[in-house]
């Protein structure tokens, strides 16, 4: 195991990719977080797919296919296609979906368009272009590390200086209003980080795949907390395990694009954490819902036979079938047997009557008004 | 000899393990009018969805003129709140109020003439037939609503279920709904409507249900719609949620449980 | 002897009709994302079947395909009715998953082969008039021709024959279900052709463009006009003009078919935001200065 971990901390190259997938995920889960909780997970999407005219054109300008400049254009491609997308919502009755898809597919048409020109330009640099649709993260160079470093560094770091008022952004927007903060403007900040957490991603795992990487980390974390600080923490966690493990993986298997591989592992974590979180996990959501209802139905049954037993001795069964909240006789038995087993019911001769444990039991709750003990 | 419109039993429901409906016991005789009222949250739309299958209770069930609801649909109508559609759909008064038909109509059958006539006949008692080709993105509120009641009215039913047909409307609609209302009782149908305004309940209805979560209360307004009875069920004056909620700060829960919204 | 030029024509206005017609309704449910996301996982279930019968044009692949489009809603269903992530959210977690998990299989096993992530996202309606339907030794033109031709015909029938089924099932869901018409019957049903449509489509033009054909020209006929009837018929053309337009710049400026196809489509709907009446900005615009003068 040891050699293991040495091995890849001595390959150069490794090191290099694995850098750039982990600070891909840390960036894609923190940030993705506020766009999970702002109902706006298919922005990533939407703005992975507008970045392609961004960099083809920032190609055509400057024939260079150095990542700041490529990036540079993704950039004020993303940043155009939200304002566009923000301004259909607006100013016309579409709403948010619809906004998405025409500027998703309208945008990356123009990219096919200007990709087809520079196509036809006989020039060897135009094949970093690739790596954008698909993501390479293999291919990752020193200087990709670096420009990736620096512009997630800064993104996280106004995150941390505006974190009051994104959060205040997220859920009360009109409050902050009132106060005096120029909540557009901030929402326009959230949005540019947004665009460069995905124009950093896009190298690795490529534009149809940059979305999940916004979506799965932090709709993983949400499972696990509900408090913000530690889900946007945890978010950039898994965001960065994800992505570290599908770069390891795709490293030690031959002909295995990276970005798939750290989708499908975002993916599996997200659904380990959507069945086990505790909590708000599937698993124990069902374990819970099924004790509820079970608990729910005893205490109504419990409480009829207990205003019936006031004028009668012990109840038969016909008379329960009437109330029956069960809608079955054979889950109401049931039902009715449980309770005899815990000592809250007695049974003679296919009548029924409470015990001193259930007659104690109805008077708490009615007392209490409590629904559960 | 009075027929029961509506015999609900032991009626539970549950969102996310937070009690919304807790047994619910009521029969409702057919003929009257019968208001629901209660505080948010107490479950007043729910016990309408959950009569309809819209809403899938925990315990309980209910009846309507003594058959399980899937058979005697036709004999049913319901309006919904009306924010509860996007009225930025491009269609017209006339389709909308046609729509209540279509179950009558069946699968793949157009509407004619004949649906056409009704849903005229439907719009006039309300007033809004010259409207009947107005698209209904430039209704107001109040004509949003009679355009329900419309669509509501022409599937003739037996029972009628509203759920506040008097919210956010103007002053002349609330006159022409309640018109209405009292035309239906007078030919025999049962009308049940979710209401939020306490100083119209006893003019407008017959017999009330105060329900928080519980049904505090039913029956004739004037024997049940006592101040005991309201202070009884506008008590715990907040969302239950609040009191079956583990008391621990939740900031992204809370906030947006009580928007209703789940994230 | 009828030039590849005109078939080319041919196939794409009856892509851009079938697109259109499958896309006003998904739009008006609030689901343009959904054509984003079939359109792409319906790579995995073609995948798959290339993998089961190593032939490219085996028709087990649009069966495949069309099962993934219905898995694909399926599982998003799954995912929202758990109440534990939003709608959009679970239509990328799904779409994504199901992609990756196509590119994985074409990589490993299917490098060579003509399904390539390329085309899958770009398509090339180029290629189509060299693929050709032959019956017997009759070349009876291209293949992309009939299948999409095919698919037009099912999407007019379903259309039609639920046409005020899909108007309830969208416009009110509960009232649908109370009186009885099934709303997620109309919803599947609805997918299965958005589906079958995508899979048709995106063999000539690509996810991208099926997305543009099905989102754009009925958006920006939801701009235009406030009647259904309208919208639907006025879609179409928008489409036709997007294919046909689209077709003749890619021509004159030689670049890529599809993707000017979508920037036409795009640069129709900028018309309609600029100009609708009561709708885009210039009428927001004229609007505001009319209160300001009465004022």
């Amino acid at each position: 195991m040891i050699e293991y971990l040495l091995s890849i901390f001595q390959d150069h190259t490794l090191r290099t990719v694995l850098l750039g997938s982990g600070i891909l995920g840390i960036t894609s889960g923190i940030l993705g977080s506020f766009a999970l909780l702002r109902k706006q997970s298919l922005l990533g999407d939407a703005i992975s797919h507008s970045a392609l005219p961004g960099i083809a054109i920032a190609f055509l300008i400057t024939k260079s296919s150095s990542p700041i400049i490529l990036l540079s254009g993704a950039l004020i491609a993303g940043w155009i296609s939200s304002i566009c997308m923000m301004s259909i919502v607006r100013f016309t009755k579409i709403k948010y979906d619809g906004a998405l898809g025409i500027i998703l597919s309208v945008f990356f048409g123009l990219g096919l368009v200007m990709l087809s020109v520079v196509q036809k330009i006989p020039d060897s640099r135009q094949a970093g272009l690739n790596k954008f649709l698909f993501g390479q993260a293999a291919t990752l160079l020193k200087e990709d590390i670096t420009t990736m470093g620096i512009l997630s560094g800064i993104a996280l770091i106004i995150t941390f200086v505006f974190w009051k008022e994104f959060k205040l952004l997220i859920f009360n927007p009109e409050f902050g209003d009132s106060i005096g903060l120029p909540m557009k403007k901030i929402d326009i900040l959230l949005t540019c980080l947004i665009v460069v957490a995905i124009v950093v991603g896009l190298q690795t795992v490529g534009v149809v795949l940059m979305s999940a990487m916004l979506i799965a980390p932090a709709s993983a974390s949400r499972q696990w907390t509900n408090r913000l600080e530690i889900m946007i923490i945890l978010a950039g966690f898994l965001g960065a395990m994800s992505s570290v493990t599908g770069t390891l993986i795709s490293s030690k298997t031959s002909n295995m694009p990276t970005g798939p591989i750290i989708v499908l592992v975002s993916f599996l974590i997200f659904t380990l954490s959507l069945f086990f979180a505790p909590k708000r996990g599937i698993i124990n959501k069902l374990f819970c819902t099924y004790k509820n209802n079970l608990k729910i139905t005893q205490n109504i049954l419990l409480t009829y036979i207990y205003h019936l037993c006031n004028s009668k001795d012990s109840v038969g069964l016909t008379e329960l079938m009437k109330k029956n909240p069960c809608n079955s006789s054979k889950k109401l038995i049931k039902i009715l047997k449980q309770m005899e087993n815990s000592n809250l019911l007695q049974e003679h001769s296919d009548k029924w009557k409470l015990t001193l444990k259930g007659v104690k039991k109805v008077r708490k709750l009615q007392l209490e008004g409590d629904f559960y003990d | 000899m009075c027929k029961k419109a509506l015999e609900v039993n032991a009626l539970t429901t549950a969102y996310n393990n937070n009690p919304v409906l807790w047994d619910i016991n009521v029969d409702v005789p057919e003929g009257i009018i019968m208001g629901i009222i209660g505080p948010n949250g107490a479950g007043k739309s729910t016990f309408i969805k959950s009569i309809l299958g819209l809403v899938k209770p925990v315990a309980g069930s209910t009846k309507i003129y003594g058959k399980p609801y899937k058979s005697i649909r036709k004999k049913i109508a319901y309006v919904p709140q009306k924010e509860s559609v996007d009225w930025d759909f491009p269609t017209t008064v006339l389709d909308v109020v046609m729509m209540g038909l279509y179950g009558n109509i069946g699968w793949i059958k157009r509407p004619g003439k004949k649906e056409k006539q009704l849903a005229l006949d439907a719009l006039e008692k309300l007033g809004m037939k010259e409207y009947c080709n107005r698209q209904i993105n430039k209704l107001s509120g109040g004509q949003q609503q009679r355009t329900f009641l419309a669509r509501a009215l022409v599937q003739d039913a037996d029972l009628y279920l509203m759920d506040e047909p008097f919210q956010g409307v103007d002053a002349l609609t609330e006159k022409v709904i309640m018109n209405l209302i009292k035309d239906l009782k007078n030919k025999g149908k049962t009308i049940i409507a979710v209401h939020h305004n306490l100083e119209t309940v006893l003019e407008y209805f017959d017999w009330i249900m105060m329900l928080n979560v519980k049904c505090i209360a039913i029956g004739p307004c004037k024997e049940v719609f006592t101040g005991e009875n309201l202070a009884k069920t506008y008590s715990s004056s907040q969302a239950p949620y609040q009191s079956f909620v583990v008391k621990k700060d939740r900031s992204i829960y809370k906030s947006s449980i009580l928007r209703g919204e789940k994230i | 002897m009828i030039s590849p030029q005109f078939e080319i024509q041919l196939i794409a206005i009856l892509t851009s009709l079938a697109c259109t017609l499958a896309g006003t309704f998904l739009v008006l449910r609030k689901m343009a994302m959904m054509s984003d996301a079939i359109s792409h996982s319906i790579l995995v279930g073609i995948a798959i079947a290339f993998l089961y019968t190593k032939n490219i044009h085996s028709p087990l692949l649009i069966i495949a395909a069309t099962l993934t489009g219905l898995l694909t809603v399926v599982l998003v269903e799954i995912l929202k009715n758990t109440n534990l992530v939003s709608e959009d959210s679970a239509i990328g977690l799904v779409f994504t998953s199901l992609f990756s998990i196509g590119v994985i299989i074409i990589s490993k096993y299917a490098r060579n082969v003509h399904i390539d992530t390329d085309a899958v996202l770009l398509g090339e309606i180029a290629f189509a008039p060299f693929r050709r339907f032959y019956i017997g030794n009759i070349d009876l033109g291209p293949k992309s021709l009939y299948i999409m031709a095919t698919i037009l015909l099912v999407n007019i029938v379903f259309i039609s024959l639920f046409y005020k089924e899909l108007k309830i099932a969208t416009f009110d869901p509960s009232l649908a279900f109370v009186l009885g018409i099934t709303p997620s019957a109309i919803h599947y049903g609805l997918m299965a052709i958005v589906s079958i449509t995508a899979i048709g489509a995106f063999d000539t033009v690509g996810s991208i463009l099926v997305v543009a054909l099905m989102v754009v020209p009925p958006l920006t006929a939801y701009l235009l006009t406030d009647k259904l009837k309208i919208m639907i018929p006025l879609s179409a053309i928008l489409g036709i003009l997007a294919g046909v337009l689209g077709y003749r710049a890619a021509q004159l400026l030689d670049v890529s078919i599809s993707g000017s196809m979508a920037t036409v489509s795009g640069i129709m709907f900028l018309f309609a935001f600029i100009i609708s009446p009561q709708k885009g900005i210039g009428a927001a615009f004229r609007r505001y200065k009319k209160t300001k003068t009465s004022f």
